[in-house]
């Protein structure tokens, strides 16, 4: 059995080798997209408590879905409260990819049993990852989720089938996280 | 001259900036609807039926305010849920 699954009250992630060295590079990028930038504040003081002299939103689409606006009228409030978060956002998601890697790589050939903090890196992972990917793919509404939905002679037909592998993975872990159902 | 209501003339205090503020999470293509409940009682410990309650108003109406309160805590609601990747800002009650 592959992916996620709930077996004796206790969540497994099973995967096989082509299966991991998807995740792991997409994982790859993922870090490269969440690693902060260089201290931008020279003041020792803000850099030990992880604030940022100045902050803007990522140029990048898939980064500004990461870490969004916090006020839709007010970009001076905006990028304040950035400079006060962001840099924290940044290291919190680091680290759920960094225990993420470590599930991969026992959850290949035999199961592995995940602990909640492994389960909370996945479920959190494999969400960032699907937000990168629907940036990406420009995907607008539900309809554009519709695994029919793309040209299959489009480019971008790989990009998809992969977010369309996440979204499973991803349904599978609630699903094994809520056995009841919701 | 038309007497008004005492109260609806205050001006020691502008009434519209003393209003709570709340988190709002808007709708978007990729979480997942179970993501979303998911998020909305781990983070605010809400009954499964008002986090789908929740969810539902944000998928529906395109937006929904989950939380309220003084900005300072409303600033840590927003940050939480970026952190899990929901798209969401801060707005004042109304």
């Amino acid at each position: 059995m592959s992916g996620y699954y709930h077996a004796d009250e206790q969540i497994w992630l099973q995967l096989d080798e082509p299966e991991a060295e998807v995740l792991a590079s997409l994982v790859d990028q993922l870090q490269e997209m969440v690693r902060p930038g260089e201290p931008a504040s020279g003041d020792p003081l803000d850099e030990l408590v992880g604030i940022d002299a100045q902050a803007t939103p990522p140029p990048d689409a898939a980064q500004a879905r990461l870490f969004p606006d916090a006020y839709r009228e007010d970009p001076e409030a905006a990028d304040e409260f950035r400079r006060f978060t962001e840099r924290e956002l940044r290291a919190a998601r680091l680290e759920q990819i960094a225990a993420f890697r470590a599930t991969l790589s026992d959850a290949v050939g035999d199961a592995t049993l995940l602990d909640q903090a492994s389960t909370a890196a996945s479920l959190g992972v494999l969400n960032d990852l699907r937000l990168v990917l629907g940036t990406r793919l420009g995907l607008q509404t539900d309809e554009d989720n519709e695994p029919g939905a793309m040209d299959p002679e489009d480019p971008r037909q790989p990009l998809f089938a992969a977010y369309h592998w996440l979204t499973w993975l991803q349904s599978q872990l609630l699903a094994a996280m809520h056995p009841d159902g919701f | 001259m038309t007497a008004l209501p005492a109260e609806d003339t205050q001006i020691l205090s502008d009434a519209k900036t003393d209003k709570p503020w709340v988190t709002l999470v808007w709708n978007d293509p990729v979480n997942l609807m179970d993501y979303v409940v998911h998020v909305f009682m781990t983070h605010f410990g809400y009954s499964k039926e008002k986090a789908t309650e929740l969810m539902l108003q944000v998928h529906q109406e395109g937006r929904s305010a989950v939380s309220h309160g003084d900005r300072e805590s409303m600033e840590r609601d927003v940050a939480a849920m970026h952190g899990y990747g929901l798209w969401a800002t801060l707005g004042k009650d109304d």
